[in-house]
């Protein structure tokens, strides 16, 4: 089938076989990478993207369920080529990661938390991504960042 | 890709998507897919078509009147959990709807899709069977009692499909509720999972008592209880039969089920009495 994506805020014309999910037509359709999969069937959350701004699984959509909704990516998250959103830096400066694989997921459910809750408790920061496996970190430096971009993101004035 | 083939079709009115339905016994609906998608994905499931059925102008929609609480089957879980209204009309559902999987799968997961599946483990399908739901479809309206037959089966006729939830609504002054669950992970599938709804009368007496049980048994149970103590409710799950698995057996499903129903009666009385 054919269908128009709007992903990282471009209209994307893509032709897909109607059993494509969200996440291999991000991958594969478009060609952004940066959508990571995992299980492929709702349990680890790495391919966690934002429709119309809110965390969803993309491997649990199919790619034709999102037309006419707005798709954000890991991707589409930065100011700028190059540079990191707040949420981004966060991780980078708590060392909230390892290898990496959960990252983008985790990053973007964090976004779409702290859009909602812009000053979460420590238990509403777990609650959160308690749908986002991480096999390294233990999560700890993961909550830490989360924490510790709200706090920037309040004093910030850049969205 | 992991799916078998399919063809994706959008219907625009139930009517159609009826049609389509009754045209192939093969087809199946899809709301949210937060069921759906894991069952192709592991080809639990090979439908022909499959159906959407979000752009279906009026079935996203929550009506509460003085009796009654309508949920249209496209109704996002997330609408829920964010409804001052149901929280009001129906605290037990506001309760219970915060352990349906996991945040981003209730941005995407439905009143109708969770009811249609029938995962024993379901929270919606339990709350609906305690409080005495009807399952509104395109043939019949069914009592949620008598909707649930077995672990992903209820007895929606071939060729039908669910269209909305409807709760009857108790405006009693001294209301109160509980919910309860286990399982391996927050968010993950319910072991145990255990709803109560408990109504005062003026004087203080029990007007009624609902205790209902879902993810321990092959489908939710509404317990039958002559009264509110440990042993008329390990009377009622005496007889009851458990799922069982590798991580929660039979036995562990009972004594958990008991458990978790008293929490969740304990939960109800301390809110009757606040």
């Amino acid at each position: 089938m054919k269908l128009v994506l709007n992903v990282n805020g471009s209209d994307r014309m893509l032709e897909l076989e109607d059993r494509t999910s969200l996440l291999d037509a991000l991958r594969d359709g478009v060609g952004l990478k940066g959508t990571h999969a995992g299980c492929e069937h709702g349990v680890c959350g790495t391919c966690t993207v934002l429709l119309d701004g809110e965390a969803v699984r993309s491997c649990l959509m199919l790619a034709a369920q999102a037309e006419g909704h707005a798709v954000t990516t890991i991707e589409g998250v930065t100011p700028g080529p190059g540079e990191l959103s707040i949420v981004q830096d966060s991780f980078v400066e708590t060392h909230g990661m390892q290898c990496g694989y959960c990252t983008p997921g985790m990053v973007l459910t964090a976004i779409a938390l702290l859009r909602d809750n812009p000053a979460p408790t420590r238990d509403e920061i777990v609650e959160a991504i308690s749908g986002n496996l991480c096999r390294c970190t233990g999560y700890g430096q993961i909550v830490e960042a989360i924490a510790l971009a709200a706090e920037r993101l309040q004093r910030s004035n850049t969205p | 890709m992991k799916p078998a083939p399919f063809e994706y079709i959008r219907a625009e009115s139930v009517l159609q998507a009826q049609e389509w339905l009754a045209a192939d016994p093969e087809a199946r609906v899809i709301a949210g897919g937060q069921t759906l998608m894991p069952m192709l994905a592991m080809r639990l499931v090979r439908p022909t078509r499959v159906i959407d059925i979000a752009g279906i102008a009026g079935l996203d929609e929550i009506a509460v009147t003085a009796e009654l609480v309508t949920f249209g089957a496209m109704v996002r879980q997330v609408t829920v959990e964010r409804s001052a209204a149901v929280a009001q009309a129906l605290p037990l559902l506001a309760k219970a709807i915060r352990y349906v999987g996991h945040p981003p799968t209730r941005r995407r997961g439905t009143i109708g899709g969770s009811v249609a599946n029938a995962d024993p483990a379901a929270e919606i399908a339990l709350v609906a069977v305690t409080l005495g739901a009807e399952v509104l479809t395109t043939a019949d309206g069914f009592s949620a009692r008598d909707f649930f037959l077995a672990p992903m089966t209820t007895a929606l006729p071939a060729g039908a499909m669910v269209t909305g939830l409807r709760f009857p609504r108790v405006t009693a002054a001294r209301r109160g509720t509980g919910f309860a669950e286990v399982a391996m992970r927050q968010g993950d599938y319910a072991m145990a999972a255990a709803a109560c709804e408990l109504v005062l009368g003026a004087g203080g007496e029990v007007a009624s008592l609902r205790i209902g049980i879902g993810g321990a048994t092959p489908v939710p149970v509404l317990l039958d209880l002559a009264e509110p103590t440990r042993e008329a409710i390990a009377a009622a799950l005496a007889p009851l039969e458990m799922m069982h698995d590798p991580n929660a057996g039979a036995g562990y499903r009972r004594r958990a089920a008991l458990a978790l129903a008293m929490q969740a009666l304990d939960e109800a009385q301390r809110e009757v009495m606040a």
